[in-house]
């Protein structure tokens, strides 16, 4: 008996320690990576002569390196959208360093978890500035994380490249948008709407359906605002909590309206929920069409074709776009990353915005933020990227010129374009030149 | 009037899976007052070993056989997550009977280990099973309300599952062992009950449905290591609206918090929705503290 006891007690000792074990190899993992740093020994002398040559003694870029942030949530809700940003963000860091790095210095990064918490994100970004004295921060996906963010790097005269698509009617001194707002999305996707899914009576029936949060309110308000203009009706409004799982009343809802199209702003993986949801109920695109601005090709995957096939969405970027760049990028990120991975617009924008940081860097000719920005601001900061060529617009709304496409899910879980815009959009985050924006941007000043 | 059966169908569905999940915590809960956080954790193990069933299956029987992976994964969900279960008792929790404070932040910190734990394993990106292709199906009824065979299902399955633990805890002798043990635990002890395995036994049971819960969750929606978390503060109102410890109570709550909540839903928005039910459980617990149906029972100390 009292052997037996003993024999128990070992176990539930090593039970334990097993336990913690596993708890200490995680915090020990997230350590490693978060300080793991690609430091590439600078192989040339040349790169040092030239960094001597701007001779500038900042206290980003001290001896043959440059220190960067990323900043993205490595755990909690928005871990799954994130991973890829990071690893595409690393990937540019890594291509840049191999040809030589910036100004001849190779660029370090610094990776931190915002853990899909906002006052985390601030955090690390005060950490990132104060501590580690980047020279910029890539990251970012929630606008409640930037918004947290925001203040942060405007206080500590940092540096933020934003790459997701957002509500718009922001532009701060301190951050760069390569991701589209709402004129490189939202609008001209109902462009798209109005031109093809007017219903019998000729008019467009749309409901809106999106998470609860700033991002989805901000974009329906703006499409509401639309709707005197532009003659469609919005036969339902519905949010529901970030991470919910269970769609089942508002696709009920969906079909007492009986509208020609959803328009979807969900985030996250209550997508998935969602998409399921719906083909459950017996609906499908041919029955009711959606449009969705926030899911992209990694969410189709996670939740299998089968359930996205023939919906629209509406990005700048596909991963079928069919160009030399775009596939070698794929292809590239695959065999990094493995087969199984996709690309897709965050992805392209996270990967991108080294590459403007790079050239708006080249242009200053040093890394001081104040000289980057302007440099940014001149309207020649541009780079050929996967999606073609990106360029900063002059002036200080700090986004992208860019193309916008809608295209539809094919069996495969690829988004095929079947619509883009001639050119590229000039961004406009104020929506300045829409008239019946008017009275957004003055509620907002 | 079908928009009203559909949800109707809906409400049904959505308690059947929250009763699944009850069942397991309202035996935990019930029998051992050990308030485990980590139980929606269980449920999130559930769902990935489906998905590792649903990959092993395709490797290993012809492409014919596919549909039978989910038959099996039910079984081996509730052998997993009992397995599971055990360890997390005989190793952890029976240090803390009677600390309900201790063992509530003890699980809490498992149900992160866990998730941390799947996500280093199986990576952040949420994974998904592949529907067998004979309930990936609907039925018409009438107008626009059609019934998924996934949810029929899913409803059957939770049917079998409350028979099974009634027979279980009414008919056989380890069920009346349990029961025992739940009313008066001194008591049992001295007339011959071995608490111990009775504890081990009942915690391994109520883990095994929480995998089984997480089997049919696999159906309807995203897998992710915090899929877990969607799931337990509804789970643990049904089971302290309807009472701790007993079945039909169980039952009860979750239909209260499960047809609720989408009705409300239904007249306002999902987040008001949510707010309503928590109004209503509030008002239940009010006028009935311990839930709607309290096990009377002579132990003083309580």
């Amino acid at each position: 008996m009292k052997k037996r006891d003993l024999w128990k007690k070992i176990l539930s000792v090593a039970m334990v320690g097993a336990l913690s074990m596993s708890v200490m190899g995680c915090s020990g993992g997230a350590m490693g990576e978060a300080t793991e740093s690609s430091t590439e020994t600078t192989e040339s002398s040349e790169a040092e002569e030239s960094s001597e040559v701007t001779g500038t003694e900042e206290s980003t870029a001290s001896g043959d390196t440059v220190k960067v942030g990323i900043l993205h949530s490595q755990s909690g809700t928005m871990a799954m959208a994130e991973k890829p940003m990071i690893e595409a963000t690393q990937m540019a860091i890594d291509e840049i360093n191999e040809a030589g790095g910036i100004l001849g210095k190779q660029i370090e990064f610094v990776l931190e978890d915002g853990a899909s918490d906002a006052a985390i994100f601030a955090e690390k970004a005060t950490k990132l500035l104060t501590n580690d004295k980047v020279a910029t921060i890539f990251g970012c996906w929630t606008s409640a994380s930037r918004k947290a963010v925001l203040p942060v790097v405007e206080g500590n005269n940092g540096l933020l490249w934003y790459p997701v698509q957002y509500e718009g009617l922001e532009s701060s001194h301190n951050i760069m948008y390569t991701a589209p707002c709402p004129n490189q999305q939202a609008i001209p996707a109902m462009d798209y709407l109005m031109e093809n899914y007017k219903g019998e009576d000729g008019v467009l029936k749309v409901f809106l359906f999106g998470s609860d949060y700033v991002y989805p309110r901000t974009t329906n308000t703006i499409i509401k605002e639309m709707q005197a203009e532009y003659g469609f009706e919005i036969v339902g409004e519905e949010y529901i909590p970030l991470g919910y799982t269970d769609c089942s009343t508002v696709i009920t809802k969906i079909q007492q309206t009986q509208p020609d199209v959803i328009i979807n702003t969900i985030n996250g993986d209550s997508n998935v929920s969602f998409f399921k949801q719906y083909k459950d109920a017996g609906l499908s695109p041919d029955k009711i069409q959606t449009m969705s601005f926030s899911c992209y090709e990694e969410d189709i995957r996670g939740m299998g074709a089968e359930y996205a096939e023939g919906h629209l969405f509406a990005w700048n970027y596909f991963q079928s776009v069919d160009t030399e760049a775009s596939k070698a990028f794929t292809e590239k990120f695959k065999s990094i990353y493995g087969e199984e991975k996709v690309t897709g617009d965050p992805v392209v924008n996270a990967y991108e915005g080294v590459y403007l940081w790079k050239a708006a860097v080249e242009k200053a000719g040093t890394f001081d933020v104040e000289a980057v920005i302007t440099a940014c601001e001149s309207g020649e900061v541009e780079c050929e990227t996967p999606e073609g060529l990106i360029t900063i617009a002059a002036g200080t709304t700090h986004h992208v010129l860019q193309k916008v496409l809608v295209g539809e899910c094919d069996a495969e879980g690829q988004i095929q374009t079947l619509w883009e815009t001639e050119d590229r959009v000039e961004p406009d985050p104020w929506l300045t030149e829409y008239a019946w924006a008017s009275k957004l941007t003055t509620d907002s000043e | 009037m079908d928009l009203l059966l559909m949800q109707l169908f809906n409400s049904l569905s959505v308690s059947s899976i929250l009763l699944l999940a009850a069942l397991g915590l309202a035996i935990t809960f019930g029998l051992m007052g050990v308030i485990n956080m980590a139980h929606g954790e269980l449920i999130m193990i559930g769902a990935y070993t489906t998905y590792v069933v649903q990959n092993i299956w395709k490797s290993v029987f012809p492409e014919s056989l596919f549909d039978g992976y989910f038959i099996a994964s039910i079984f081996i969900s509730f052998l997993v997550t009992a397995g599971i279960g055990v360890l997390l008792e005989r190793g952890i929790i029976r240090h803390l009977y009677g600390r309900a404070l201790d063992s509530l932040l003890v699980t809490w910190g498992i149900s992160l280990v866990l998730q941390q734990l799947v996500r280093s394993i199986f990576g952040p990106t949420n994974v998904s099973v592949a529907c067998p292709s004979f309930l990936d199906k609907n039925i018409e009824v009438i107008g626009m309300f059609s019934m998924s065979y996934k949810r029929l299902f899913i409803l059957a399955l939770v049917i079998i599952c409350c028979i099974l633990i009634g027979l279980l805890m009414y008919r056989t002798r380890q069920g009346r062992n349990i029961r025992a043990a739940m009313q008066n635990r001194p008591m049992a002890a001295s007339l011959g009950v071995n608490t111990a395995r009775c504890d081990a036994l009942t915690f391994a049971i109520g883990s095994g449905f929480a995998g089984v819960a997480g089997c049919a969750i696999a159906l309807l929606g995203p897998i992710g290591p915090t899929i877990g978390q969607s799931y337990i503060v509804d789970t643990f109102m049904a089971v302290v609206v309807g009472g701790v410890g007993r079945i039909v109570g169980c039952i009860t709550g979750s239909a209260i918090i499960g047809m609720g909540g989408p009705i409300f839903e239904f007249f306002t928005t999902a987040s008001l929705g949510k707010v309503l039910i928590f109004i209503v459980v509030i008002i239940i617990l009010q006028f009935c503290p311990k839930g709607i149906f309290s096990i009377s029972n002579r132990v003083l100390d309580e």
